[in-house]
């Protein structure tokens, strides 16, 4: 198939960028959306031009590096996947595909469709993790028993790739599905319930220092979220906040 | 507490507290208004007690109007605030895929209902005050008789206000589609209730602002003059 | 040289408690005054980077994604071993030695396999306090899987996200490090040299991917964590960016790489679809507990399946060759990678492949929905339930066990594996081989240690399923942290290490003229279109099987590949700025000089061992006649080779492998 795409370029942070226009031709239906990607970046490189530089790691959906907003949606039409496991057969011959970057202040640009997310890793530097020292002589992992229930909803939680489309997707850039799975993670285990009142605290409070907007529960990101990571986590992360502050 | 309510977490959860102060200030006032529509005398009763108790004059009057303006300011507050954390905006950004129009457009449909709360003073409050606290006259009579249902009758005569009315009722119904269990999700609702608030939602959402469409319809066809 | 593996004395089983009892240690004040720099923050590297300042050493991690929480590790599926003995199924320590050893074809090395085996219940023990959200049974209690090559259920899983959790389990541990200022962490920054000063690994030279600044780092050691280089394939199952630059580095300046040729091809990935194909994506070994692989056993099929004209539901069980199962009745579908990699491609080059490329095998559920959905049957009391019941019940177990699995399929191939067979053919995944490391995982270079899937050491020739997450974690929790403070007592007196000597500049020096040579070349073809070539190259004579006079032409042709890509490659865009095509470029200059290494040693053992298949050593006759033929007299040794000036230069050193506690004998899974 043959395709329009109308790319962000953008040289650096501090230069204005804006939208140009692309045509690929002979596109398979078979391909991921990023290898279409390729065939165009090698078609500028023949021409001498430079390629769009775009985010992308294990291509397998499970790095959350990749973060394009195609067609207005963060990683595109589909549902599920994030933009590596996006295939062409979701677009038709002779189509136009806008491809932007994740949109926030706290993403800022860093070129073309590169944002910089390291504003989740210092939300969770301010709490996301457990204090406990490698030791080689922590008790046993079978000491405490899990309820089956407590377990998986903790690992759906935890499956969060902290790729950014819930902060993209929001109409407001609230990163609280972010959180809130994280926030969820943890106080839903025993072992993470001795400082979940601290951590909650640290990490929204490190969430609005970020520039973060509010939750609006407009629920696009549970939508958009490549891992179906659910809003009840938002809510669990109010609840859990409430409990700490009152 | 003090820094609970600066987080964004605490704003939004200060926004939900006033939304059900207001939804529960909504559902009375539906209440006693649709006595109007059954029976003129208890209509008359009812607003006049309430017109007159000191309690509900002056405890829940003043609760009631900081809850209607702090919702308000908050709301212009957070949008602004959003706005701002989305920097640059889409060239194009498909919002209908993922979300419902009204959960997108609340502070528009708040702008229409903050409208149509300026005419609702302007129409009723504003003389009441007038009436009672720089005229003094407290009795509720307008020749020998209760004013309430008279006076809301008077209103309902213009068609043009009657329109004015169902639309902001419209906005009301749209506000309130995403408000109702908006507020809970804030609260931290849990995951089984999800469902029966979603149910509760839309009924009240639909069928508060209908019956106050029907009540300013019935008067206007209605008017005995 | 002399290779000295520095394995300690005495009985196997307490080598590692008696080791630890004598090693000389840092002071906890004095830590404070001591730099390390870990490159690579996936399993191993993360988890190091965390333990070390734990213990209160300042660190300085790096990587070149945007965040540690991105590294490859992240995408491993299936499990992590450990000898827990959770199951009651007769698990122990020397069992998992045992295992690892022979799934490796006897040639790891046994002391390190044996520790190994050793910490691998306190990686669990670890994790699970650290939150991560392992899978567990009704009963509150940790629950196992199987996987391939052995006898017991000891795999730890978190769905088919393991690696993710353990991953992030690291991450958050570093995290706390880095909140506290202990951690130091460089995201977006690639390491292109090792400074050696005085003989001793004292710092690195990094690129911030970001603004294009060539920077100096100094330490009093250094740690690669950086991963393998199955990417020298092109196609593999790695992410795009895993490259070998930082190992390659090290050994350029004096680490010995250690059997190059040791790769692992995994049986269970998504067939190629087309040359725009850009990576290949793994489907987890759990899937084999429950999935039978099969190809039609009449060529009249395969015509007409590929030609469209029939399904694969349509062929009874008879017309069917379920070609593991019939020849190694033992372990069926659960033989470990390398054979069931193998017996797939012996089919396929048999003409038996079911797709258009005639490269893949099916991979098919049926029979497990029909087993699980009798089974919830009888558990929900349900007499005599129709077909379609039964397959709705099953269809709800298998969903449970391997539903993200069957999604990703479906999202890729378009077709639904719950109910038609899924498509596999085998890819590369993990390389066995790697820097060459003592049993402190100090390299040939003092003060500088590589662990994880970088060095050589754990898995041998072949690497059975959920050890490489294992491997990684022990290394970075449980082993460096110990060894490497034996090293770092004799630093305490020295100081802060100074970015301004001479050894840093010339390294500078070189990094940077390298950078320029790359962004002014007038080159004409893309770095791609280098890599696809040496991808090539490589599966075409270095891939499933080998011979002699394939590496040969391999190493020929890599150097003039090589050759000509110094003269002709183009790369756009600036040096002073974030430039993808120029962090390829260089990554691609280092794959086309380990691939000639990788030939070069894959051409000097003339056995077949584990993932290392020569065709000239095969055996001839008897019940074993095709299977992979070792030699032990000959090739019982690591070969370690040294870098002098030209990749087929290079100067094997040999470490013999000894096996105390284990006899050596040949892999059977009949």
């Amino acid at each position: 198939m043959n395709l329009t795409l109308k790319i962000w370029r953008q040289k650096d942070s501090n230069t204005k960028g804006q939208m140009v226009d692309y045509k690929v031709t002979d596109i398979s239906e078979h391909m991921s959306f990023l290898e279409m990607m390729d065939v165009l970046n090698e078609q500028l490189i023949a021409k001498g031009e430079e390629p769009i530089a775009f985010d992308h790691d294990c291509r397998e959906g499970i790095c959350g590096m990749c973060s394009m907003y195609i067609n207005g949606e963060a990683h595109g039409p589909d549902r599920g996947i994030t933009t590596c496991q996006l295939h062409m057969r979701m677009f038709k011959d002779g189509d136009t595909i806008t491809i932007e970057p994740f949109r926030a202040a706290a993403f800022p640009v860093i070129k073309d469709l590169v944002v910089d997310r390291t504003a989740f890793d210092r939300i969770q530097h301010a709490g996301g993790y457990i204090s406990v020292n490698t030791s080689g002589n922590t008790q046993d992992a079978n000491a405490i028993p899990i309820s089956k229930e407590a377990a998986d909803t903790a690992m759906d939680a935890a499956t969060c790739i902290g790729c950014g489309a819930c902060v993209a997707t929001c109409k407001n850039s609230s990163a609280m599905l972010f959180v809130g799975a994280k926030v969820s993670q943890y106080a839903l285990l025993p072992q993470g319930q001795v400082e979940a009142a601290d951590r909650v605290k640290n990490m929204v409070a490190q969430m609005d220092l970020e520039g973060f907007g509010n939750c609006t529960n407009t629920g696009a990101c549970e939508v958009e979220c490549p891992k179906g990571i659910s809003l009840d986590n938002i809510a669990r992360m109010n609840r859990e906040l409430m409990k700490a502050s009152i | 507490m003090s820094g609970f309510f600066k987080s964004s977490i605490g704003r939004k959860i200060a926004m939900a507290l006033s939304a059900f102060f207001l939804m529960f200030f909504l559902l009375q006032h539906f209440a006693i208004n649709i006595l109007s529509v059954f029976s003129p005398d208890l209509f008359n009763e009812v607003s006049h007690f309430m017109g007159t108790n000191p309690l509900v004059q002056f405890a829940l009057q003043p609760i009631l109007i900081f809850g209607v303006v702090f919702h308000f300011v908050m709301g212009f507050i957070l949008e602004l605030k959003n706005k701002k954390a989305k920097g640059v905006s889409y060239a194009k950004d498909n919002g209908a895929a993922n979300s419902t129009w009204m959960s997108r457009n609340m502070i528009w449909s708040g702008v229409a209902i903050l409208a149509f709360v300026i005419l609702h003073f302007i129409d009723f409050w504003f003389p009441e005050i007038n009436t009672k606290f720089i005229q003094g006259d407290w009795s509720g009579l307008h020749n020998g008789e209760f004013r309430y249902y008279h006076e809301l009758q008077e209103k309902f005569l213009s068609p043009v206000r009657v329109v004015a009315y169902v639309i902001a009722f419209v906005f009301l119904a749209l506000h309130l589609l995403h408000g109702f269990t908006s507020a809970f999700q804030s609260m931290g609702s849990t995951a089984g209730r999800k469902k029966t608030l979603q149910t509760i939602g839309k009924i009240y959402s639909i069928v508060v602002p209908l019956g106050f469409i029907f009540i300013a319809i019935y008067h206007h066809l209605n008017h005995n003059h | 040289m002399a290779l000295n593996s520095k394995v300690p004395n005495g009985p196997l089983k307490d080598k590692w408690t008696d080791y630890k009892n004598k090693i000389n240690l840092v002071n906890p004040a004095n830590k404070r005054h001591i730099d390390v720099i870990v490159v690579g923050t996936g399993l191993a590297g993360g988890s190091a980077s965390a333990t070390l300042a734990e213990l209160g050493y300042n660190v300085k991690a790096f990587a070149y994604q945007d965040s540690p929480r991105r590294a490859h590790s992240i995408a491993a599926q299936g499990g992590i071993n450990a000898a827990k003995n959770y199951q009651g199924d007769g698990d122990s320590t020397y069992r998992l030695f045992y295992d690892t050893v022979k799934g490796g074809d006897y040639r790891s090395r046994e002391a390190n396999v044996y520790r190994l085996a050793e910490v691998s219940a306190n990686i669990i023990d670890q994790c699970v306090a650290q939150g991560v959200p392992f899978a567990r049974d009704y009963g509150g209690l940790l629950d196992n899987r199987s996987f391939g090559g052995v006898l017991v259920s000891r795999t730890f899983y978190a769905k088919g996200q393991t690696g993710q959790q353990l991953l992030l389990g690291a991450y958050s541990a570093m995290n706390r490090q880095i909140a506290r200022g202990k951690i130091e962490m460089f995201n977006r920054h690639e390491m292109l040299d090792v400074v050696i000063v005085d003989g001793k690994a004292r710092g690195i030279i990094a690129r911030n991917l970001v603004t294009g600044e060539i920077e100096r780092h100094s330490a009093h050691a250094v740690v690669i964590a950086s991963g393998g280089y199955g990417n020298v394939y092109f196609l593999s199952t790695n992410a795009m960016g895993s490259n070998a630059t930082a190992a390659w580095k090290i050994h350029k300046k004096g680490a010995y790489f250690a059997n190059p040729c040791y790769t692992q091809i995994h049986p269970t990935c998504i067939p190629r679809s087309g040359d725009y194909q850009s990576k290949l994506t793994l489907m987890s070994e759990s899937l084999r507990n429950d999935g039978r692989i099969w190809v039609p056993k009449n060529m009249e099929d395969v015509i007409a399946i590929r030609e469209g004209k029939k399904k694969p539901t349509d062929l009874s069980e008879e017309e069917r060759d379920y070609y593991l199962e019939r020849r190694y009745p033992a372990f069926g579908n659960l033989v470990p990678r390398d054979v069931a990699s193998r017996a797939a491609k012996e089919r396929c080059d048999a003409g038996y492949g079911v797709n258009a490329t005639g490269e893949a095998v099916y991979l098919d559920f049926a029979d497990a929905i029909t087993r699980y959905g009798t089974e919830q049957a009888k558990i929900q009391n349900i007499d005599n339930p129709s077909d379609a019941k039964i397959y709705e019940l099953g269809q709800k177990i298998v969903e449970a066990k391997y539903g993200n699995l069957f999604q990703m399929y479906e999202k890729i191939v378009d077709e639904n594996p719950y109910k038609t067979p899924m498509m596999i053919y085998p890819a590369v995944h993990y390389t066995m081989g790697g820097v060459w490391v003592d049993y402190n995982l100090m390299t040939t270079i003092p003060g500088c240690y590589c662990i994880g899937e970088a060095n050589f050491s754990d898995h041998g020739a072949n690497r059975l399923g959920a050890s490489a997450l294992m491997q990684g974690l022990a290394d970075g929790y449980f082993v460096l942290p110990y060894t490497i403070g034996d090293y770092l007592s004799d630093d305490i007196r020295t100081g802060k290490i100074p970015t301004d000597s001479p050894e840093f500049e010339e390294a500078e020096k070189a990094v940077k003229d390298n950078i320029d040579f790359f962004v002014n070349n007038k080159g004409t073809h893309s770095v791609d279109y280098y890599h696809k070539k040496l991808g090539k190259i490589m599966w075409d004579k270095c891939g499933m099987s080998r011979n002699e006079k394939g590496l040969k032409e391999a190493m020929k042709e890599i150097k003039e590949l090589r050759e000509d890509f110094w003269k002709n490659v183009s790369v756009p865009g600036g040096a002073n700025e974030l430039n993808p095509e120029l962090e390829k470029a260089g990554r691609v200059a280092d794959f086309l000089e380990l691939g000639e290494l990788f030939a070069k040693d894959a051409l000097d053992r003339e056995e077949s061992c584990g993932g290392h298949f020569r065709e000239e050593s095969a055996e001839e006759s008897g019940p074993q006649k095709g299977e992979a033929k070792r030699d032990d007299e000959n090739f019982a040794y690591v070969a370690a080779w040294e870098y002098k000036g030209e990749p087929s230069k290079a100067k094997l050193h040999k470490e013999q492998l000894e096996f105390k506690d284990i006899e050596l004998k040949q892999r059977s899974y009949k």
